[in-house]
């Protein structure tokens, strides 16, 4: 009897245990990184959308499609030069967050799978990860644009 | 100059707001990702994400959740001259250049490198 009750006991306390052992994450010290590495990388894009005003006549409003796709340029140059990775594992979120983290992803992707072929590897690969950014994003894009669409809909008539 | 500050100050916070659903939350980075795109979509709606870019810049512009806003405002742009089927044409009107540059460069990035460890 007494010994099934322990069995239990430890059965339920094992999640608990597993808690203590595991490694304390360092939440405060990860924050500081995410933040500074984060926040460079969006005033890099920053820089980049000025340069595309002052030097190219681009509008505050059009810059922001040819800044995403330098910064995605940078990203995935980096990313093939093992650079970004060694970058994200120091800055954690600093560097998953910006659009940037969005590349990496699709050219980490890409490039890991390309030995099972370009079709089969690179090709079907290449979203993995940024699938279901796009999948989320346009499905809660779609209901709320809907939703919004209805209502004005309602209110003007 | 000061939009510079104010776009290292926001993307940063954005970016811890990332870590803490990471460490914290204990998401997965897809997860916090997807989630964060959600959030700048609903922010969207509530048309609080432009003001946002205009305080902010690229602190607003460039972290994921500008993807889920540039969604919305693509989708509702079209709905207001086409109306509901303008959602769907619509919805990726503005991303095209992201999604479309991440597609080329990673294809060419396959083409030209092997994988570093």
């Amino acid at each position: 009897m007494s010994e099934q009750k322990q069995h239990i006991l430890t059965e339920k306390e094992y999640q608990k245990i597993v808690k203590d052992k595991e490694p304390k994450r360092p939440v405060v010290r990860n924050c500081i990184r995410a933040f500074l590495v984060g926040g460079f990388i969006c005033m890099l894009g920053q820089a980049i959308s000025d340069i595309y005003i002052y030097f190219f006549n681009f509008t505050e409003k059009s810059a922001g499609n040819p800044t995403s796709a330098t910064l995605i340029f940078i990203s995935v140059l980096l990313t093939s030069l093992g650079i970004y990775d060694h970058i994200a594992q120091w800055a954690g979120a600093g560097t998953a967050i910006p659009v940037t983290g969005f590349a990496n992803s699709m050219a980490s992707a890409a490039l890991e799978h390309r030995t099972e072929g370009y079709v089969l590897g690179v090709g079907s690969n290449m979203f993995k990860l940024a699938g279901s950014v796009i999948v989320f994003g346009v499905f809660s894009a779609f209901i709320i644009a809907l939703i919004r669409t209805l209502v004005s809909m309602i209110g003007g008539a | 100059m000061e939009i510079y500050f104010w776009a290292f100050v926001v993307g940063g916070l954005i970016c811890v707001i990332g870590q803490l659903l990471l460490d914290l939350g204990r998401f997965t980075p897809a997860h916090t990702v997807t989630i964060l795109v959600v959030a700048g979509a609903i922010l969207s709606g509530l048309e609080l994400y432009q003001p946002l870019i205009d305080f902010a810049g690229a602190g607003a512009s460039v972290p994921i959740t500008s993807f889920g806003n540039a969604l919305v405002q693509g989708a509702l742009s079209e709905a207001k001259q086409s109306g509901l089927v303008g959602i769907v044409t619509g919805i990726f009107e503005v991303t095209s250049a992201g999604i479309s540059s991440a597609i080329v460069f990673a294809f060419m990035a396959s083409l030209l490198f092997r994988p570093k460890g």
